[in-house]
């Protein structure tokens, strides 16, 4: 490289001397950037005149050859075009020194400004290392803050459990004294009662003994003293005390109690006529309420009302009927409990199912006909329960009380209307086979004469059939004998056999013929008897009927008559 | 007291009859002794005066003012008398309750009951006065004997599941008798007038049990009122309970009324004075008219807890009636002695609570019309109907306590009775045009 001073430049960076060196070679140049540039760096930057002493320090007039050389090699290591004019040459390019130090020149801006750029961003980490370091710290004491305080909290919990144990305890010891109070309070009812028995028994012999006192002295003053008797309040004399008398007595006193009884049931029967009216009303208004069936086909719980419906409609039909009778029997009374109750079962559906599309209507779905406001609904459905509530309860009341009436004897009258009533529907029932029954008789007698008159035909033609033919076979002899008397025999045998045979035949398939038909003729009514005999006993308590007793003789009669014709 | 047209009272041994309307004296008649209970016969004709130290009820007629009766217990003693229901015959209860001696006016013949029993309310009569019921005890038990009043015949005698039976009452239909235990057992049981048992009812056990029962007119209705501040009411079909009524210090329901009785500031007015000083001025000066101020609801009444070691403690419900018309119950609750509970038995609710300065000493329904009079032991009567209610002053010179009152049976007119003196109280009818 050459022999080279050596100079004291303090701490050279290559950037410093880069700078530093421009700023040398372009003294006079000097912009104000770079002078900017050398202001905002932080450098310790030397006096002016330090390096006015430092920049002549590089180059002085003895070596400005060397100098030269030196930059140009440096600059072409860099990357710069030469100084020299020719390579190896002497003359100084000034285009090309011009160049390099506008290159310079700005190669020093940009690296000022990465530098900037460098600073601000070691700036910004900094300041964002410290922000972190201070949010680390707190959370440090955040945590160990919030672990104090769990331990804190863990203490309090298992203080508090400790408390709640021992006051269950306490619960438990109070309870157990409580009980053995309660049976110490028993014994000594028990103890005072025997006690006041033994008093009372003492009590009662001194009163004995006084009584006994009271009644020996005979006193004379013990006595009424007027001036004259008084008359009765009702005028009449008095009369002795007798068994007549006694038993006027009761019989009083039971008429009393009667009366009393019948009035309190008079009461209660216009009570429950009303109530029973009102529970009819009730269901009507719940059936009007319920949706009809042709409404909202798509909905998959409707159909399940439909034919509800429809039993229901039964259901008012019959009950309707039943309300004629005006009969309390049990069944009357729980069919109409249980149809309400399904009734309102159904209503109950029908209203929640309201509710469900009034919550939708509310949550923005189009808007139904049916649906009714909800609090007028819910407040009907209160008065609705309440009242089915009052009314179960009398029900309730009543049937106690009614039961209590059919437990008593009744008269035999009473049993047979009830059974009577019970029955009439079979009794119609019965009447309608009967009917049948007749129907057929007379269709199987119809029958059976007109087999008799075909049998009839059919013998007066047998009858008639055999005289030909035994005129017939009188000639056919008379004719054949003769001839050939041989074959004429065997052929007549065998006719005549054969003929026989056949008419024997004839006769017995006729007969046969005939006997099944007589013999079906019989016992059709024989079935006929058969199937009447058996339907008195298939209808059921039928004995106590008179009525049916009675006809079923007539039936009788008339079977056995029609066989004896 | 006084029946229909008459007002008896006695004083010291005197007993002077005077009419209703005028006060004028009828008659008087002069005791043997001290007179300690005076009581009308029914028909009104007769008048019974016992005077219970010498043994002596002596019986005198108004209609005869010469006619004189007089029957002697003697050695036997006599702690109670009164009249049977057809006004002829005198039930006198001798000392110890040895027994009951039943003295005939028309037969001058005496009948003895023996064993009856010793307590609050032994004898009932039904109201038609057809039967009586009379309690007995024998061996340690409880008996009921029924009477037929027309000729003393002993109808039925059963015995009672009772420990100590307390007292006996007839509906007033005359078929049921209400018979209830000691209050140291809740036992109230209800018998047929055949003696069959209907019904048992106990509301529970150990506590206090009843102290005070009321029929209603109708005989629809039981009302009991227990220890424990509550009237159970009991229906004549199940005879099972179908309410309670809690009487609860506290009335928090705001649909409640409440009368609470305020004086009204005395104001002496000085232009008016004047010497002597008048009636009215000395009467007012006396005592501080009052009058009834409607409470917001909740309020709270005045509470008294009783000691608690005693006998027979003042708490529960002491008294129960019923109007006339069976539509209101008023009660009385010995723990807010100062309050009287009416009830609306259509409902089955509380309507009105009326609250004194004073306690509640006695009250009574009118036999007519649902109106209640009450007295607080001072000389106020109050005056209670569904209309409203009002603070009458008795306009009596000095002091007049009034410590109890007694409706007529017409229902118009009142009986104010203190210590020493009475006074009648006329109810003005409401024309109706």
């Amino acid at each position: 490289m050459g022999d080279w001073k050596t100079i004291t430049v303090p701490a050279p960076s290559s950037v410093l001397d880069s700078k530093n060196t421009s700023q040398y070679t372009s003294e006079k140049k000097m912009s104000p950037s770079s002078l900017n540039m050398q202001q905002v760096l932080r450098l310790p930057l030397p006096s002016s005149k330090s390096t006015h002493s430092f920049f002549s320090a590089f180059c002085t007039e003895e070596n400005v050859e060397q100098s030269i050389s030196y930059l140009n090699r440096e600059l072409t290591t860099l990357g710069f075009p030469s100084l020299y004019a020719e390579s190896k040459g002497k003359e100084l390019n000034l285009i090309s020194i011009l160049n390099c130090m506008n290159e310079l020149l700005v190669l020093q801006r940009k690296n000022l400004r990465a530098q900037e750029d460098v600073e601000m961003q070691h700036l910004k980490l900094g300041s964002d290392m410290d922000h972190l370091q201070n949010c680390y710290a707190k959370l440090k004491e955040q945590l160990e803050a919030s672990k104090r305080e769990i331990v804190g909290l863990q203490e309090r919990d298992r203080q508090l459990q400790c408390k709640n144990r021992n006051l269950h305890q306490l619960l438990k010891n109070e309870k157990d004294e409580v009980q053995k109070l309660q049976n110490i309070i028993a014994s000594r009812a028990t103890q005072y009662n025997h006690d006041m028995k033994r008093k009372e028994r003492e009590y009662n012999k001194l009163k004995e003994r006084l009584h006994q006192l009271v009644m020996n002295k005979k006193d004379k003053k013990i006595a009424m003293e007027v001036l004259n008797y008084v008359g009765r309040v009702d005028g009449k004399r008095g009369g002795w005390r007798t068994d007549k008398t006694e038993a006027r007595n009761e019989e009083e006193m039971y008429k009393a109690l009667l009366r009393d009884y019948e009035q309190c049931q008079k009461q209660l029967l216009v009570e429950n006529a009303e109530l029973r009216k009102v529970l009819q009303q009730m269901k009507k208004e719940i059936i009007s309420l319920l949706p009809p069936q042709k409404q909202k086909p798509r909905e998959r719980s409707e159909d399940g009302i439909g034919p509800v419906l429809s039993d229901l409609e039964d259901d008012v039909g019959e009950l309707n009927k039943e309300n004629m009778w005006e009969l309390s029997c049990e069944t009357v009374r729980e069919q109409l409990t249980n149809s309400i109750r399904n009734q309102w079962r159904m209503l109950k559906n029908h209203v929640e199912k309201l509710d469900n599309q009034v919550s939708r209507v509310h949550s923005g779905a189009l808007t139904d006909k049916d649906v009714i406001s909800r609090e007028d609904h819910e407040l009907e459905t209160e008065k609705l329960e309440l009242e089915i509530q009052h009314c179960k309860e009398m029900i309730k009341t009543q049937q106690q009380l009614l039961q209590q009436q059919l437990m008593s004897p009744c008269d035999d009258d009473t049993t047979v209307l009830l059974q009577d009533c019970y029955l009439l529907e079979e009794r119609e029932r019965l009447q309608e086979e009967w009917k049948l029954f007749r129907e057929q008789k007379k269709n199987f007698e119809k029958e059976r004469r007109s087999f008799t008159e075909a049998a009839i035909r059919l013998g007066l033609e047998r009858q008639a059939f055999e005289e030909d033919r035994g005129t017939w076979l009188k000639q056919q002899f008379l004719s054949m004998t003769c001839d050939s008397k041989y074959l004429e025999n065997v052929k007549t045998q065998s006719a005549t056999s054969g003929s026989s045979d056949q008419d024997n035949h004839l006769m017995n398939t006729r007969s046969q013929q005939k006997k099944p038909r007589s013999l079906s003729s019989v016992p059709t009514s024989a079935e006929l008897c058969q199937t009447i005999q058996h339907t008195p006993y298939s209808s059921p308590c039928a004995i106590s009927n008179k009525t049916t007793e009675e006809s079923k003789p007539n039936q009788w009669e008339e079977i056995y008559r029609e066989e004896t014709e | 007291m006084g029946m229909k047209t008459h007002r008896a009272s006695c004083v010291q041994y005197r007993l002077i009859v005077r009419d209703v309307n005028t006060l004028q004296i009828l008659q008087l008649y002069t005791c043997l002794d001290q007179i300690q209970y005076v009581e009308w016969s029914s028909d009104s004709l007769f008048i019974l005066c016992a005077m219970y130290k010498r043994g002596i009820v002596q019986v005198w007629s108004l209609e005869q003012p010469d006619w004189h009766c007089k029957i002697d217990e003697g050695s036997a003693g006599l702690v109670a008398s009164c009249w049977s229901p057809d006004g002829r015959h005198i039930l006198n209860t001798t000392e110890f309750h040895l027994r009951i001696t039943v003295w005939s006016l028309c037969t001058k013949s005496v009948s003895y009951i023996k064993y009856p029993k010793a307590c609050q309310q032994g004898i009932a009569f039904t109201k038609d006065g057809h039967y009586m019921a009379l309690a007995e005890r024998r061996d340690c038990k409880d008996f009921i004997s029924l009477f037929v009043c027309s000729d003393w015949q002993l109808l039925r005698h059963f015995d009672t599941e009772t420990q100590d039976l307390a007292g006996i009452e007839w509906a007033p239909n005359g078929c049921v008798l209400a018979v209830w235990d000691t209050c140291l057992e809740y036992k109230i049981l209800l018998y047929s007038l055949d003696g069959r048992l209907l019904s048992t009812y106990r509301a529970y056990e150990w506590s206090l049990g009843i102290k005070s029962i009321a029929w209603s007119p109708s005989s629809q209705f039981l009302a009991i009122g227990s220890y424990d501040e509550k009237v159970r009411i009991l229906n004549h079909v199940t005879w099972k309970k179908i309410t309670e009524f809690e009487h609860p210090p506290i009335i928090a329901n705001p649909k409640i009324i409440v009368y609470k009785e305020v004086e009204k500031s005395a104001t002496v007015e000085t232009q008016k004075l004047s010497f002597p000083p008048t009636r009215e001025l000395a009467s007012s000066l006396f005592s501080i008219p009052s009058k009834y101020d409607i409470s917001q609801v909740p309020m709270s009444l005045q509470y008294i807890k009783p000691v608690a070691d005693r006998a027979n403690p003042r708490i529960g419900i002491g008294t129960l009636a019923f109007s006339p018309d069976n539509c209101f119950l008023a009660t009385k609750n010995d723990n807010t002695p100062n309050a009287i509970w009416i009830w609306d038995i259509q409902k089955l609710k509380l309507f009105v609570v009326l609250e004194q300065l004073c306690t509640v000493n006695s009250f009574q329904w009118d036999p007519r019309q649902p109106r209640l009079a009450i007295c607080t032991g001072n000389s106020k009567v109050y005056l209670w109907s569904p209309a409203g209610c009002v603070s009458v002053q008795v306009p009596m010179e000095g002091d007049f306590q009034v410590l109890s009152l007694c409706w007529h049976s017409g229902g118009d007119t009142m009986a104010l009775l203190s210590k020493d003196n009475f006074c009648l109280c006329y109810l003005e009818r409401e024309e109706v045009k």
